[in-house]
C-alpha cells in the first residue's frame, strides 16, 4: 500500500517533535497526534481492536492526564540546557541496536503462514471460537474467555493504579 | 482547582457532546462481541465523557453527578469480574470457566456468551471508575468534593 511510507514519516516526525519541543503542553498535544498516527498504522495492519484502544487511550485519556498533571506543575521545560550525553550511551546504544537488528534477522517474515504463532494455537481459536462461545469477534473471545485470567490480572493492575493515585495524590484534611 | 468553564459555547457543546459520548461508550461495550471494541474501550470512553463533564461544569455541578457518585465505587468492577469467576466455582467448575455458570435453559455456548458479556461489563466499570478517580486525584483536593448537597455552579 502507498499509505505506509507517509505514515512512517509522520510517526517519526511526531515522535521527534514530542521530545524536542520545549513547551510541555505542545509536547503533550504532539504526543496525542503521534498516538493517532499509530492508530492509523494499527488499522492499516488489520488490528482494529488495537487501533481503537490506541486512539481512545493514547489520544484521549493519556492526553487529559498529562494536561491535568501539567496544570499542577510547571508548563515549561526548565532544563533548557540539557546535560551532555554520557559516553556510555554513545558507545552502548549502537551496539544494542546492532544486536537487535541481528536478532531480528531470525524473526519469521510478516504474514508468514508457517511461523510458530500461526500454527500453534491460532488455528484452534479461528476454527472453534464461534461455535464454542457464539462470539463473532475473535479478539473478544480470546481476551475474555480463553485468556480471561490475563484480563482478570490486567483489571487488578488498573484497579491498583487508581488506588495508588488516590493514596498518593489526594490531600484530605481528615 | 479546576474551575467551571464560563464560555457559553463550551457549556452548550458539552451538553450536546457528553450524552452522545456516553451512549457511544455503552454501545461499544455491548457491541464488543460483534465488532471492534469491548469492555476496556467502552470503559475508557465512559470515563472520558465523565472527565469532560468535570472539566466543563466543575466537580460539584449537577451535570457531573454521575462522576461524583462513582468516585467511591473503586473495586466494584473487579468484584463483578471475580463474582462471575466465583459463580463458575459454585457451579462446579474452574475459576472463570463459563461452561459451569449453571444458567437454566441455556446451552454451553450461550453460557460462554453471557459470561463474556458480564466480565466485559466488569472491566468497563473498573476502567471508568479508575479513569475518573485518577483525573480527580490529579486535580482536586478531597474536601472540595461535596458528596451530599448539590450546588448550582
Amino acid at each position: 500500500m502507498t499509505f505506509e511510507l507517509p505514515l512512517l514519516v509522520l510517526l517519526v516526525v511526531t515522535a521527534a517533535g514530542a521530545i524536542m519541543v520545549k513547551d510541555l503542553i505542545s509536547s503533550v498535544f504532539i504526543l496525542g497526534s503521534y498516538s493517532f498516527a499509530l492508530a492509523l498504522v494499527w488499522a492499516l495492519l488489520g488490528a482494529v481492536d488495537v487501533a481503537f484502544v490506541e486512539a481512545v487511550v493514547g489520544a484521549g485519556l493519556a492526553t487529559v492526564f498529562f494536561l491535568l498533571t501539567l496544570f499542577g506543575t510547571s508548563e515549561k521545560d526548565t532544563h533548557i540546557r540539557r546535560p551532555p550525553v554520557p559516553w556510555t550511551a554513545i558507545a552502548g546504544l549502537p551496539i544494542l541496536g546492532m544486536l537487535l537488528l541481528y536478532g531480528a534477522g531470525d524473526l519469521p517474515a510478516f504474514g508468514d503462514a508457517n511461523s510458530p504463532a500461526s500454527i500453534h494455537v491460532s488455528p484452534f481459536y479461528i476454527e472453534n471460537s464461534l461455535e464454542q462461545t457464539r462470539t463473532p469477534n475473535l479478539v473478544t473471545a480470546v481476551l475474555m474467555d480463553y485468556r480471561s485470567f490475563d484480563t482478570f490480572i490486567e483489571t487488578i493492575v488498573i484497579f491498583t493504579a487508581g488506588i495508588a493515585c488516590a493514596l498518593i495524590l489526594r490531600k484530605g484534611d481528615s | 482547582m479546576i474551575q467551571p468553564h464560563d464560555s457559553v459555547i463550551v457549556r452548550t457543546l458539552g451538553h450536546i457532546v457528553i450524552p452522545v459520548a456516553q451512549l457511544f461508550g455503552v454501545y461499544v461495550l455491548v457491541f464488543g462481541q460483534h465488532g471492534p471494541g469491548g469492555g476496556f474501550v467502552g470503559g475508557v470512553i465512559l470515563a472520558a465523557s465523565m472527565i469532560l463533564a468535570i472539566l466543563i461544569f466543575g466537580i460539584n455541578a449537577p451535570d457531573s453527578v454521575l462522576a461524583r457518585k462513582i468516585l467511591h465505587g473503586d473495586g466494584l468492577g473487579l468484584l463483578i469480574f471475580a463474582g462471575v469467576g466465583g459463580l463458575c466455582l459454585i457451579g462446579g467448575g474452574q475459576f472463570l470457566n463459563y461452561s459451569h455458570l449453571q444458567i437454566p435453559s441455556l446451552d454451553e455456548a450461550s453460557q460462554h456468551y453471557v459470561g463474556i458479556l458480564l466480565t466485559q461489563i466488569g472491566v468497563a466499570v473498573d476502567v471508568a471508575v479508575t479513569g475518573v478517580s485518577i483525573a480527580v486525584s490529579l486535580s482536586f483536593n478531597e474536601d472540595e468534593i461535596s458528596l451530599d448537597e448539590v450546588t448550582h455552579g
